[in-house]
């Protein structure tokens, strides 16, 4: 038998081997995205369920404070499995179940800008001489859902003193840890990372802010923004910048991340206010959780207007919203 | 293939069962105390995808027939499309009750008349205002009467053709439902961007099939 040489088969015959490749890439995204669908159509519901946070460290010699509400808190197991933490993933219970891995020991922030003690300060040294404070505190989300919450932390004020903020400070900026490495929402674009808040500089300093290091008077836990978060409590839950590792004093108005998102539907000021609907939904009215119904009135200011509404006077709160 | 009996007495109870799941699961996670923190989230996100899915189910049930030659797929058509709007019905009920209703001022305990109106226009103002929700409203209002003249005798009646037309009415809802569920999220758009893909595909595999259906006698006549 004739056994034919290779060359027999016509050069123009023999598939391109990046066509070959390429098809085959094809033929595997095309079977990937259909499997995906598959299981996303159908499956949504078999979603992992909510971790508790473990319990964690409790801290020592915490003082009570005028500023906390006497409403009921939320339980410790609501505010641990229901976060909005999109480095963890954009599904509320997530951060829940990716979080607890999260390193936050060392941990340092990054002090910058207009201020005449720049410097890396190791979160001991930013707790050092100060006083802990219970502070339970209305969250109000912008997606129109609440909680009453028991934060453990001291006035934010305390801390900017120290950083000696010069007179060109006007706004203080917040930049947020952004690790894909640690936290699997920090892989997928679907904020512009790494996630900046701001504040102007009254209301950074205004006592009700506060840096926040617990909750129930134990260390807070990584879902919650561990090991320091802002809490802000007449502003939407998007301000509270979580795992903060650099501020920053500047001169202009800082472009926060969801403002940078969506210019229509979040702004700077992001104060809670019924009267200024977000364009998707109502504000008028909230969910404080577990309740089922949305029928908890708003407040102004999320009640705190007694000692927050002069910061704005003169102020259109519809144009800056 | 798949004999009658097993068709009417043993697969369809099955699907009919499975459909159920989204449903007995919701029930479950009531009676259990098995909800997130934020049930209200949980009951609207669970009726909404269902009706997705049970729309997307629906859909690929003439491309599955035409790809398998199994005409015994049809049979389940009805029941799934009924599904769709059964879910629907839930998902547009949880929003009218729980975000509407619940944030009227009613006199304590007492259902009035005023009640029943203030509900419309608090709906009817929502809708109005709100360009997603006004779509998800859309693809609900679209079903309706799809699932009324889902019976036999409303198909006798219709005639086929008409009955066929009128049908047609589900790719209205599908892409409603779609872009209601992607005007909705915040930012991660990646579960909305599954089911643009799902319905896109099984839209415009419908679309192919019709071109070529039409070719032959595109050729004819220029003949």
């Amino acid at each position: 038998m004739l056994i034919k040489p290779p060359t027999s088969i016509p050069s123009a015959e023999i598939t391109d081997r990046k066509l070959y490749l390429n098809r085959r890439e094809f033929v595997r995204a095309v079977t990937w995205v259909a499997g995906g669908a598959a299981a996303e159509v159908l499956g949504e519901t078999f979603l992992q369920a909510a971790q508790p946070a473990p319990h964690g460290r409790k801290l020592d010699n915490v003082q009570k404070s005028g500023f906390s509400t006497d409403e009921k808190p939320n339980t410790w197991e609501q505010i641990t499995t229901y976060n909005n933490y999109y480095e963890f993933g954009t599904d509320k219970e997530q951060p829940s179940l990716l979080a607890p891995s999260l390193k936050t020991e060392p941990w340092t922030v990054a002090v910058e800008g207009e201020c005449n003690k720049p410097a890396v300060y190791h979160l001991e040294d930013i707790l050092k001489g100060q006083t802990l404070e219970d502070r339970i505190y209305r969250h109000r989300c912008v997606e129109a859902w609440s909680m009453v919450i028991p934060w453990v932390g001291f006035p934010l004020a305390n801390f900017i003193k120290k950083c000696e903020p010069t007179s060109k400070a006007k706004f203080v900026e917040f930049t947020t840890l952004s690790d894909p490495k640690q936290m699997p929402g920090a892989r997928v674009a679907v904020l512009d990372w790494p996630y900046v808040e701001g504040l102007r500089m009254d209301e950074a300093l205004h006592p009700l802010t506060i840096l926040v290091v617990g909750l129930y008077g134990e260390a807070l836990p990584n879902q919650n923004g561990a090991p320091l978060r802002l809490a802000v409590p007449w502003k939407y839950g998007f301000k509270h910048a979580k795992s903060i590792v650099r501020i920053r004093f500047v001169e202009k108005q800082p472009l926060n991340t969801w403002q940078r998102q969506a210019p229509t539907e979040y702004g700077f000021y992001a104060n809670v206010n019924p009267t200024v609907d977000h364009p998707r939904w109502s504000q008028a009215s909230e969910r404080r959780l577990p309740g089922f119904f949305k029928n908890h009135k708003t407040l102004m200011f999320n009640g705190y207007a007694d000692q927050v509404a002069s910061l704005y006077t003169g102020m259109d709160l519809r144009k800056n919203f | 293939m798949l004999s009658n009996h097993t068709i009417r007495w043993i697969l369809k109870p099955a699907i009919f069962l499975a459909a159920l799941g989204p449903c007995a699961w919701l029930l479950w996670a009531a009676l259990t105390g098995t909800f997130s923190a934020d049930p209200l989230a949980d009951i609207t996100n669970e009726t909404g995808v269902s009706t997705l899915r049970f729309l997307c189910i629906t859909l690929a049930v003439t491309p599955l027939r035409r790809l398998t030659g199994w005409n015994g797929a049809i049979r389940f058509r009805r029941m799934l499309g009924l599904f769709a709007f059964f879910y629907g019905t839930l998902h547009l009920l949880t929003y009218v009750i729980a975000d509407r209703f619940a944030g009227l001022d009613l006199p304590a305990g007492i259902v009035k008349w005023k009640a029943v109106r203030d509900l419309a226009a608090s709906v009817g103002t929502d809708i109005y205002k709100r360009p997603f929700i006004m779509l998800g409203f859309t693809a609900w209002i679209v079903m309706a009467p799809l699932a009324a003249t889902s019976t036999a005798g409303m198909i006798r009646r219709l005639g086929g053709r008409r009955w066929q037309l009128l049908h047609r009415l589900i790719y209205v809802s599908a892409v409603a439902g779609v872009v209601h569920y992607w005007w909705l999220v915040k930012a991660d758009v990646r579960r909305p961007e599954t089911y643009a893909l799902v319905v896109g595909g099984l839209l415009v595999v419908r679309l192919w099939w019709s071109q070529s259906r039409k070719r032959p006698v595109a050729t004819a006549v220029a003949a």
